[in-house]
């Protein structure tokens, strides 16, 4: 079964008045029919630029990307960083299709939600209006809107937020598409409406067997969602691998770090949190070797000085789980395994 | 929906009323006799005081106000007797320079006005978003440059400047469009007089405006590009053009009309300098000179007429934008 | 048993809208708080959680009197401050701080660090031992940041570390009670972590009392000593932590609990969901009888009729009439 999605070896540079900004440095990662594939990162990780470069919405005219992402359309295959515009816009939203973080601002204010699904449609299939408002109907009804003829006529202020976001869901869907990224798509939501987003993205996952991309910095909706994760720091990937490796076999001192530090309920109360110290590095001024060094607190364990001088590869001794760092990965497995036995619950 | 037109109906009716009241209580307190100037030259206190009770001005001040009022709707007799004569409704006064009914002036210099108005409306919308619009798709390079240059000139020229730089070269020096000295003729009477007639009025207030339209447009669609939904569209796969004819301009749409509402209807209050330059018999100039001839009853009437059309058009543009922006609509 | 700090008894907060119908306004009330009432002890963290919509935020803040409370009472320290006017506030304010949820907009951008957090002292009229400037620069020795920058803006400040200046300024003056506004939730992961513990060390060190509000229920329940859930205006379960969330009485409870992500995939592949059906209603006509009727799968006639009061269930204070 071939991969829907292969971004390899992705790199984008954005000019700012400071400087350049090497936003992101060198990611690879693939997503499989039915599969769902988390990024996770903090705030300038990277995490979104990636997920918007897979449809090709940055400006080619500032934005400097270099790298392949190919995607896969039944038997014909797209390189959207270097494809022409006019054939990218042919996969957004057909082969790929992208749902936002805040579903008030990402529908149109002025426009019916109707009409803005069958527009979804129509691009891709011009002047089938009938296909596109049966189509319509059906999904608002997949994505579980009560009285989709109704509802269609009304406009996104209408709906709260929970049900802006099906919607959203249900335009990301009208043309069935391969891949579905997901950009931090429960954010913005109340928790128990993120309960309910989620079992949905899963039902229809399962339903239409598409792949998921998931960008979030929530380790728990990781742990609900994924099959795969991708942890990233300043740009780079610093840890590939199941969500059950990522979670209970950390390889990376970033993921032990995260993983620690995060308020887990029934945890004992009474503890300190295990915080990371210091902070993310701008990514102007990134520092020379491990992006990561500055804050981690395992240097001891690496070779003299490696941390400090090189940048470390992302590699692993099974090649379904990756970590970029120096230290040896079987003291790393040892040590940080038995460090997130203590933390988790 | 009706219900909200009812109720701003309701409000716009009062607060012409209340204007037509203000101005005449204004123009009742100027420390100067209206009767006095009724007549020119040969004036003697008798024919003062004929022409005082002719008018009405020893009646008290509500008496006046109220056959003011009431004579927008039923006429109004002047005088008694022989020298009796009416001003069929709806009347606004009656001007002694003139010699006329009020109603009678703005019959003949409303249609000049609003011609001007609309013939310059449609040429600065097409120029000021059009262009406007071309400057933010190519933001930083130079059509965008080239119409901040177009703005900045609009914008400082004053319509005297420009007005005149009409009249003098492209009139007279160098005779591309003839002189109109036969006056107002309409569009269906003889289109070519009428081309020639209102052409370069036109263009004077366009440039002014359209320069503001071009800056304003640029800005609105440059800050709606930035919004998120513009980002979902493209991510829908849809073209640019249609991202920004549809997309953009739709919301960029709301706060243009409204400005546009409001510009026009100000200018049906009379472009008062381009009407003089030019010569126009419209509305501005009909009032500049009863200003200068302190004939008052017209200067009452054309403040009154203004104030009501701007009223009447903030109404229009409140309504329309709950057209165009449905978050705003009243359920 | 001491008597508590803070005291609040069936505080309601309403707010005035209008909507148009015809010619005329019709007045509604958006009931943000309706009916709370809670106690609160020296050096307690009590955690206030709920959804949007609930009236968390503006509980918050009408205890410490920013918003004039519309009926129930608030006691501080014994005394009835419900009806203080803000002139007679003052003096209290000393006693009672908040820190605000976005260190963005918390700030002022034109003043220094040093300005900001000397300015409780400027308003109270209180010199430090040691002079103004020795004090703040302790005070931010005592967050974590460095007094040397005394002379910095807001802006030259990453995120978290303008948290800590918005905790400097709270406990400059050594308030009693702290109210907390979601002070984590616009840091990123790694950041919430050293923001957390430095709120747990300063109330531990100083005794303070504070009122910890927030959507997160994994921060809530580590730095808590009891918890307050709300829904729509009122408080549905208030127990001691341990007791909540090892114990869930109320459903409103049990369905939050069951829908937050845990870090743990195994778990989370294993873990049975209550998943709540529809939407939050709108304060502004929240359901009859309990207000969390229209989405309880208990949901019996007396739920949508009669509001059940606070009554003890077990350990926990519950408002149902079915509880778990």
């Amino acid at each position: 079964m071939k991969n829907l999605l292969e971004i390899k070896d992705l790199k984008v540079t954005f000019p700012t008045d400071d400087g350049f900004v090497q936003a992101v440095d060198g990611v690879s990662i693939s997503v499989a029919p039915g599969e769902t594939v988390a990024i996770v990162g903090e705030s300038g990780s990277g995490k979104t630029v990636t997920s918007l470069s897979v449809l090709g919405l940055h400006n080619r005219k500032v934005t400097q990307i270099t790298g392949s992402i190919l995607v896969n359309d039944k038997d014909k295959t797209l390189d959207i960083v270097s494809a022409p515009l006019d054939k990218i816009r042919s996969y957004r939203g057909r082969v790929v299709s992208m749902i936002f973080q805040d579903p008030m601002s990402s529908l149109h204010p002025y426009y019916k939600i109707g009409s803005q699904l069958t527009e979804a449609y129509l691009v891709h299939h011009p002047g089938q209006k009938e296909a596109a408002n049966k189509k319509a109907l059906e999904m608002l009804s997949l994505v579980g809107i009560p009285e989709p003829q109704v509802r269609a006529k009304e406009y996104p202020h209408q709906f709260s937020g929970g049900m802006r976001q099906r919607v959203m869901i249900a335009m990301a869907l009208m043309n069935d598409p391969a891949v579905l990224i997901a950009d931090e798509p429960t954010t913005a939501l109340d928790v128990t409406v993120q309960a309910q987003i989620l079992q949905l993205l899963k039902d229809l996952q399962k339903k239409l067997n598409m792949g998921i991309l998931l960008i979030t910095h929530d380790l728990g909706v990781v742990a609900q969602v994924a099959d795969r994760v991708n942890v990233m720091y300043a740009g780079r990937i610093v840890e590939q691998g199941s969500v059950d490796d990522i979670f209970y076999s950390p390889h990376a001192p970033y993921t032990l770090g995260l993983l620690k530090s995060v308020p887990r309920i029934g945890s004992k109360g009474s503890e300190r949190l295990k915080a990371i110290p210091g902070q993310p590095p701008s990514l102007i001024n990134l520092p020379t070797g491990c992006a990561f060094a500055p804050r981690c607190e395992y240097i001891s364990l690496a070779p003299e000085n490696s941390c400090q001088s090189k940048r470390p590869d992302l590699l692993g001794t099974n090649d379904s789980h990756k970590s970029r760092c120096h230290i040896q990965e079987d003291k790393r497995d040892k040590t940080f395994t038995a460090e997130i036995k203590g933390a988790r619950v | 929906m009706p219900r909200f037109i009812l109720r701003r109906a309701y409000f716009a009716t009062l607060t012409i009323l209340l204007v037509s009241i203000v101005v005449y209580g204004v123009f009742s307190i100027l420390p100067f006799d209206p009767a006095a100037l009724t007549c020119g030259q040969k004036c003697t206190p008798a024919i003062v005081e004929a022409n005082r009770i002719k008018l009405g001005f020893d009646k008290p001040l509500w008496e006046q106000y109220w056959l003011f009022l009431s004579g927008i709707f039923l006429g109004r007799t002047y005088g008694a007797g022989s020298a009796e004569f009416t001003c069929p409704a709806p009347s606004f006064g009656y001007s002694f320079n003139e010699n006329t009914c009020v109603t009678d002036m703005l019959k003949e210099a409303l249609p000049v006005t609003i011609n001007l108005a609309i013939g310059a409306f449609v040429i600065w919308m097409v120029v000021g978003v059009g262009l406007g619009l071309i400057a933010a798709k190519f933001r930083g390079r130079y059509p965008d440059t080239l119409s901040s240059v177009f703005v900045l000139l609009g914008t400082s020229l004053p319509t005297f400047v420009t007005g005149l730089f009409f009249l003098i070269y492209v009139t007279i020096k160098w005779k591309i469009v003839p002189l109109s000295l036969k006056g107002y003729v309409s569009l269906t009477d003889d289109p070519v007089r009428y081309f020639q007639y209102f052409i370069l009025p036109w263009l004077t207030l366009a440039i002014l405006y359209a320069a503001f339209y071009t800056r304003f447009t640029r800005a609105t669609v440059l800050e709606t590009l930035g919004e998120d939904y513009i980002r979902t569209a493209r991510a829908k796969g849809l073209s640019e053009k249609t991202v920004l004819l549809k997309h953009t301009m739709r919301a960029a749409l709301a706060p243009i009309t409204t400005s546009a509402g409001l510009d026009i209807a100000g200018l049906i209050g009379g472009a008062i300098i381009t009407e003089s330059i030019f010569n126009l018999a419209g509305l501005g100039r009909m009032t500049l000179q009863a200003v200068y001839e302190f004939d008052l009853s017209v200067v009452v009437a054309t403040t009154i007429l203004a104030a009501a059309v701007v009223i009447s058009m903030n109404l229009i543009v409140d309504i329309a934008y709950g057209y165009l922006d449905p978050r705003v609509r009243i359920k | 048993m001491s008597a508590p700090l803070l005291s609040v008894k069936n505080l309601q907060k309403y707010f005035p809208t209008s909507k148009n119908i015809g010619l005329r306004k019709q007045k509604l009330q958006v009931k943000a708080v309706d009916g709370i009432s809670f106690d609160l002890m020296k050096g307690e963290t009590l955690g206030l959680v709920g959804e949007s919509g609930c009236g968390k935020t503006t509980a918050g803040r009408t205890i410490l009197k920013l918003i004039e409370p519309t009926a129930g009472e608030i006691l501080f320290e014994g005394k009835d401050i419900t009806k203080l006017r803000p002139g007679l506030m003052t003096p209290l304010r000393a006693q009672m701080q908040i820190i605000f949820q976005d260190p963005y907009s918390a700030l002022n951008p034109r003043q220094t660090v040093g300005k900001i957090i000397a300015a409780p002292f400027e308003i109270q009229k209180v010199t430090p031992e040691g002079g103004v400037k020795k004090e703040v620069a302790a005070l931010m020795e005592r967050v974590g940041l460095n007094p040397e920058h005394y002379n910095r803006y807001p802006h030259e400040f990453s995120g978290g570390q303008r948290q800590r200046i918005g905790i400097a300024r709270a406990i400059a003056l050594k308030p009693k009670l702290i109210v907390a506004d979601e002070p984590v939730s616009a840091l990123d992961v790694s950041i919430q972590a050293q923001v957390i513990n430095l709120i747990d060390d300063l109330q531990r060190a100083d005794g303070i009392s504070i009122v910890f509000i927030a959507h997160d229920l994994s921060v809530v329940q580590h730095i808590s000593d009891r918890v307050a859930v709300m829904y729509l205006g009122k408080i549905m379960e208030i127990a001691k932590t341990q007791d909540l969330f090892a114990n869930p009485h109320h459903p409103y409870t049990v369905a939050l609990l069951s829908a937050v992500p845990q870090p743990d995939p195994r778990a989370e592949r294993t873990r049975e969901r209550i998943i709540l059906t529809g939407d939050i209603p709108s304060p502004i006509n929240p359901p009859a009888g309990c207000v969390f009727n229209t989405r309880c799968w208990k949901a019996a006639d007396i739920c949508r009729s009669k509001t059940p009061e606070l009554l003890t269930v077990g350990k926990s204070s519950v408002a149902c009439h079915f509880p778990e």
